[in-house]
């Protein structure tokens, strides 16, 4: 174990406590608050070589290496960050944050709430993807990181990246924005409502107040993550892996597991609801509804919200993608050139879907290798 | 070194313009114009190893196909707009070119002059012709719309497209004697005829 050369090897996460108090978009303060994250490589005598990597729904702070050598998995984007990887930490000192509202150690609704000595449960302010980047700001601060040498994420880690150029123009090179849309549709919001219903009618949600009751809305968790988890597929990549492959080689004529597709989505559902958070999944969807800077930067106009943008942008999507298709990250595209800002596009062939954002579709893996290796000098690294 | 072609476009190229570059390949001539000139602009590649190598080299490289129109560009966007050696292997060419006038207020369009005598001669010998600027066997030619120069300036006058500027080339030197005949690579510099 670990003896892998392009692995950063046994990690650890550190938390960093914030006392000075956080307003939030929706008019509610955070008198304080913690994050946990974890870093990777070392940071320059100048700083320029920091890059910030943005979670997804589901993701957290552990993006790579291992916390016990005996760990089955490593972090979510182990097979992108390493030394040698496109996300080299040999040259650059990267950052993962659990965002706030989490459920992975950052304060979140599962946190107590110091005023009352309870878990914050049902009374945890809703967070958008402002606010993160917020307190990722503040983040940066504690870590002596006045610019970003980029911020990459994929799917609403590339929202973050996206506002991440908006909000703090002059902190940040480079934005890489993945598998990503400058907002989303009807139909990706009506997505998101049927997984909070789910989560939201489950009995043993209580209101959000479960922890008291030592209960789980696991039952709702787990339609969420089903739900999700088809779309984060492809139609083909699904056929291929499954198609109509039944467990045990004939019909039953009964309502139990009998597609191989529906055994995996119920494991899928079962291992997500064992450590994830039904608040915390609440949290995340509405902060990808409420996601919207050519509202807010741009009354209506996403080119007119990137003026103010200084980075240089890739934006990269997936073929196969119909959660957040090539077309919405098209869309960002075209504001950028709009704009007249330094931006590259790429729409990489792959059968993974949404999902394709984590894994290693060589022409994915050769693009990132070929920007970062961009960001590195101009990062004199 | 720039391939001789592509200087000849670099050259009419005005300093400090903005230029969008359709097909662009492994990104050499926006490289040069960024470099020697300080032109800034994107390039349109559809090929996504050519995508990666222009990323590579600091290009901005806009992955995605001609075919497609120009809609991701707005109006009077760029002042010249390229189009190398690519419109022969293009389905919709009116198209293109009054899209390519819309977005710049100038456009440079290059391509293979099917009536190099060398072709003709090869056609009276009963024979599909292969040259160096026309390299393909009949069979596994992406070119479908091969033309000579009084066809480009034919379709330019029909869709009130002036032609500014032309120059015709064979292995590198300039012909001006019987361009239609003795030139084997075809540059125009073009705009909307007012």
């Amino acid at each position: 174990m670990n003896h892998d050369p392009h692995s950063v090897g046994l990690v650890c996460p550190q938390t960093a406590h914030f006392s000075t108090p956080l307003t939030l978009a929706s008019g509610h303060v955070l008198p304080s608050y913690e994050l946990v994250f974890e870093t990777y490589g070392t940071l320059n005598q100048q700083a320029s070589n920091a890059i910030l990597i943005c979670h997804a729904l589901s993701g957290h702070h552990h993006v790579a290496g291992r916390h016990h050598p005996d760990d089955k998995a490593a972090g979510w984007w182990d097979n992108m960050v390493g030394p040698g990887k496109p996300i080299d930490t040999d040259r650059f000192f990267v950052v993962g944050v659990n965002n706030l509202g989490g459920c992975h150690g950052s304060t979140g609704p599962r946190s107590i709430n110091p005023a009352t000595g309870q878990p914050y449960g049902s009374s945890f302010p809703v967070v958008t993807v402002p606010d993160w980047v917020h307190a990722q700001a503040r983040l940066a601060d504690y870590l002596g990181i006045r610019c970003w040498a980029a911020v990459i994420g994929g799917s609403l880690g590339g929202m973050q990246a996206l506002e991440w150029s908006i909000r703090f123009p002059d902190r940040l090179h480079h934005a890489l924005v993945i598998a990503s849309a400058p907002k989303l549709t009807a139909q990706n919001i009506a997505f998101n409502d049927v997984a909070r219903q789910a989560i939201l009618t489950d009995p043993e949600f209580y209101g959000g107040d479960f922890y008291q009751k030592d209960a789980i809305p696991r039952r709702g968790l787990r339609l969420a993550r089903m739900l999700g988890h088809i779309t984060y597929l492809s139609d083909d990549g699904m056929g291929e892996k499954f198609g109509r492959l039944l467990r045990s080689g004939e019909y039953k004529f009964g309502y139990d597991v009998e597609f191989e597709i529906e055994s995996y989505l119920r494991y899928q559902g079962d291992k997500f609801s064992d450590y994830f958070d039904a608040n915390t999944y609440l949290l995340m969807t509405k902060a990808l509804d409420y996601f919207d800077p050519g509202t807010e930067w741009g009354q209506g106009d996403l080119a007119r919200a990137l003026q103010r943008a200084e980075a240089k942008f890739l934006i990269a999507a997936f073929t196969t993608d119909w959660r957040f298709s090539p077309a919405r990250s098209k869309e960002i595209v075209k504001a950028l050139i709009d704009a007249q800002k330094t931006v590259s596009y790429a729409e990489i062939e792959s059968a993974h879907g949404h999902d394709a954002f984590l894994m290693t579709d060589p022409p994915y893996v050769a693009l990132m290798h070929a920007y970062l290796n961009l960001v590195a000098l101009k990062a004199g690294v | 070194m720039l391939r001789s072609d592509l200087q000849l476009i670099a050259d009419w190229i005005p300093a400090r313009s903005r230029v969008l570059d359709l097909g662009c390949g492994d990104g050499q001539l926006l490289a040069y114009l960024s470099q020697h000139k300080k032109v800034v602009g994107y390039g349109v590649e559809i090929d996504v190893n050519n995508v990666i190598r222009c990323v590579s080299s600091g290009i901005n490289v806009v992955q995605g196909d001609l075919e497609a129109g120009l809609s991701d560009f707005q109006s009077d966007a760029f002042d010249v707009v390229v189009l190398s050696q690519t419109i022969q292997a293009m389905r919709h060419i009116e198209q293109i070119m009054v899209e390519m006038l819309r977005v710049g207020r100038e456009a440079i369009v290059s391509f293979p002059n099917f009536g190099y005598w060398k072709n003709r001669l090869q056609i009276l010998q009963g024979h599909m012709p292969v040259s160096e600027t026309i390299p393909y066997d009949w069979h596994n030619t992406p070119n479908i719309h091969l033309c000579m120069l009084r066809d480009f300036e034919a379709l330019c006058a029909k869709n009130q497209i002036e032609v500014k500027e032309r120059v015709v080339m064979d292995g590198g030197s300039r012909i001006d004697f019987l361009p239609n005949l003795l030139g084997s690579l075809a540059f125009y510099r073009i705009g909307r005829a007012v």
